[in-house]
């Protein structure tokens, strides 16, 4: 490359916005590659929220979406309808448990965040992920509240029998047991009074 | 008649020459001229039985793809097909997998005859730096292999591993979305981890592994007594204590990588399980995606970091300690302040370090491999730890302050 009689500050230029511009080329190319990883349309549409109907579900009764219902991104979602005595129950529990408050923010949308871990509107209506947090097997429901052969004070709740991990009305672990966090609430909100969408935050609460 | 075929072997390399003049030159600087110090011991077979191991699996590895099926559905049967029905499929599958292992144990022995004999030191750090890289390749690509088979081990240690990136801020979650295609390890996750396992990261880790060799032919092997031998040269400018790489070491390395497949061997035909520490029991059962196995572990070669993840009480701080542990290593050659390569010449205190070292890295090894159940586990769990990072950290006071003895001008135990 001739060297002499050269502009160099016009051949520096012209380096530096072939490169930016270049970079910037590979920059683009490469945005359609890294998005081919993300979740798919299929993926997406199967993952997609789930309304679920609870105008038959009874007081003190559990519907499970993934029972007959299609389940939420291959997890089983249970619906619960607590009874006032179940709810009264709750507080009298915080001495036991792990995370009485709710703390851990991975276990519930911020709108689930209190006593009951629901909307304050319709704290009667529980929603759950049906996985315990130990090793995800399935808890079984025991929703009266009299002494069970694991727990003499039981006011209701979630047993897992694999474990051993106990949870209450609210889903909130017990301490003393294997299970690290409470049960999980997922994103959920009402369409109207006897209709649930299960996967999508409320309006305005994202 | 031989004058014939002389003739013709002069002329296919004269052919050659003169369109490639820079083949031969290649070879004597690789092979036949590569001067290697004459007093290598036993360690030092371990990078040649590495490169043996990687040929291994990509041999195998091709096999082994010309009947597995990559898609959630068909996964898991068509690896039983490969070990019930294809012909010599067995054969096939349990090389790759104890190949998996015997790799691992050899990087593993690889890597601390580094630490022993300074090998990271000046001038090698960037031999070291390429062979951390290819630790790290090594790691994901044997992670994904695991995968593959889509038993519960393979789903359940995806699922776990990969929610670790979950514990980054912010973007967290969307990045484990992302690695996995999906909500949930799925078909979109083992797809990619196949194209992954057997066409990308196989080029990056062949790559780096020319790398590492070019890097260590420019600078030289270092040696059991950590001295340079091109300081000494004859009047051609040979290392006095250098051997030709080939024919000297090629023979021995011969030598090591049959008595290396004798136990290879062994493994195959008559434990390829190795009690559940190189396949794992629950991975002969189909992932599935509702029932979690009791006891979820990685295989045996990451359980020392696992540990480490384990015995930490925050999510986000186990991650850090777990990938920091690993970093770390990258910065050895800079840690180390000791003027002296070779354990041989330094004092009881980089004896009782590298000792400490092992300990740590095999007891946290095994704890990781537990159930993690027990408190005072986690507690021994925690001190092992801290030691491990104590030895990198204080690396640089230990290493100063300990004794040395004079380093010989030659080579010694070896005429």
């Amino acid at each position: 490359m001739a060297n002499e009689g050269v502009n160099h500050g016009r051949r520096r230029f012209l380096t530096a916005t072939t490169a930016v511009v270049g970079g910037a080329g590979v920059v683009a190319a490469a945005v359609p590659f890294i998005k081919t990883w993300l979740p798919s349309a299929r993926a997406k549409t199967a993952g997609a929220p789930v309304t679920v109907d609870i105008s038959k579900l009874e007081v003190g009764q559990m519907l499970v979406v993934g029972g007959n219902v299609p389940e939420w991104r291959g997890q089983p979602i249970w619906i619960i309808h607590r009874s006032d005595e179940q709810l009264a129950a709750l507080p009298s529990q915080d001495p036991r448990l792990k995370d009485p408050k709710s703390e851990n923010a991975d276990q519930q949308p911020k709108y689930a965040q209190n006593a009951w871990r629901s909307f304050e509107q319709h704290k009667n209506i529980m929603v759950l992920v049906g996985i315990c947090t130990h090793l995800g097997c399935s808890p079984k429901f025991h929703g009266e509240l009299k002494p069970e052969p694991f727990d003499e004070q039981w006011k209701g709740g979630f047993f897992c029998p694999c474990h051993k991990s106990r949870f209450d009305m609210a889903g909130r672990v017990y301490d003393g047991v294997p299970a690290p966090t409470n049960l999980k609430v997922p994103p959920y909100k009402f369409a109207d009074e006897h209709t649930l969408v299960i996967g999508v935050d409320p309006e305005g609460a994202a | 008649m031989a004058n014939v075929i002389a003739r013709a072997v002069a002329g296919v390399q004269d052919w050659v020459n003169y369109r490639a003049p820079g083949m031969m030159p290649a070879y004597r600087k690789h092979l036949s001229e590569y001067w290697a110090p004459k007093n290598f011991n036993l360690w030092y077979y371990f990078g040649s039985l590495a490169l043996l191991v990687l040929v291994n699996q990509i041999v195998t590895g091709i096999f082994l793809t010309m009947q597995f099926k990559p898609s959630a559905a068909e996964a898991f049967a068509s690896v039983e097909y490969i070990m019930r029905d294809v012909e010599w499929g067995w054969l096939v599958r349990y090389m790759h997998s104890t190949g998996a292992s015997l790799f691992f144990i050899v990087v593993y022995l690889h890597m601390f005859r580094g630490l022993m004999y300074g090998s990271y030191q000046k001038p090698r750090e960037l031999v070291w730096l390429l062979g951390m890289l290819i630790y790290l390749v090594l790691m994901a690509e044997a992670f994904m292999g695991y995968v593959l088979p889509w038993g519960q081990m393979s789903f359940w240690g995806a699922k776990v591993i990969i929610s670790l990136f979950g514990a980054i801020p912010v973007v967290g979650d969307t990045l484990v979305e992302w690695i996995m295609g999906d909500y949930l390890p799925s078909d979109a996750t083992l797809n990619r981890f196949f194209a992954l396992h057997v066409v990308a990261l196989p080029l990056v880790l062949l790559l780096l592994v020319v790398l590492h060799l070019f890097a260590l032919h420019e600078v030289g092997s270092n040696n059991p007594d950590g001295v340079e031998i091109k300081k000494n040269k004859d009047a051609s400018g040979k290392p006095l204590d250098g051997i030709a790489f080939h024919p000297y070491y090629t023979v021995k390395d011969l030598f090591g990588a049959s008595f290396f497949m004798l136990i290879a061997a062994f493994i195959i035909f008559f434990e390829p399980t190795v009690g559940g520490l190189f396949l794992e029991p629950d991975n002969f059962l189909p992932a599935d995606r509702l029932v979690t196995p009791a006891h979820i572990k990685p295989v045996w070669y990451y359980t020392p970091y696992y540990a480490m993840l384990r015995v930490v009480p925050s999510k986000l701080g186990g991650v850090c300690v777990m990938f920091g542990a690993i970093a770390l290593l990258f910065f050895v050659p800079w840690l180390d302040k000791s003027k002296v390569k070779s354990v041989r010449y330094r004092g009881w205190l980089t004896k009782i370090m590298l000792a400490l070292l092992a300990v740590c890295f095999v007891w946290l090894g095994k704890i990781g491999a537990g159930p993690g159940t027990d408190p005072v586990e986690t507690q021994i769990g925690r001190v092992l730890t801290f030691l491990y990072f104590a030895f990198f950290i204080t690396m640089p006071v230990w290493s100063k302050l300990d004794k040395t003895k004079p380093v010989p001008e030659r080579v010694t135990m070896h005429d």
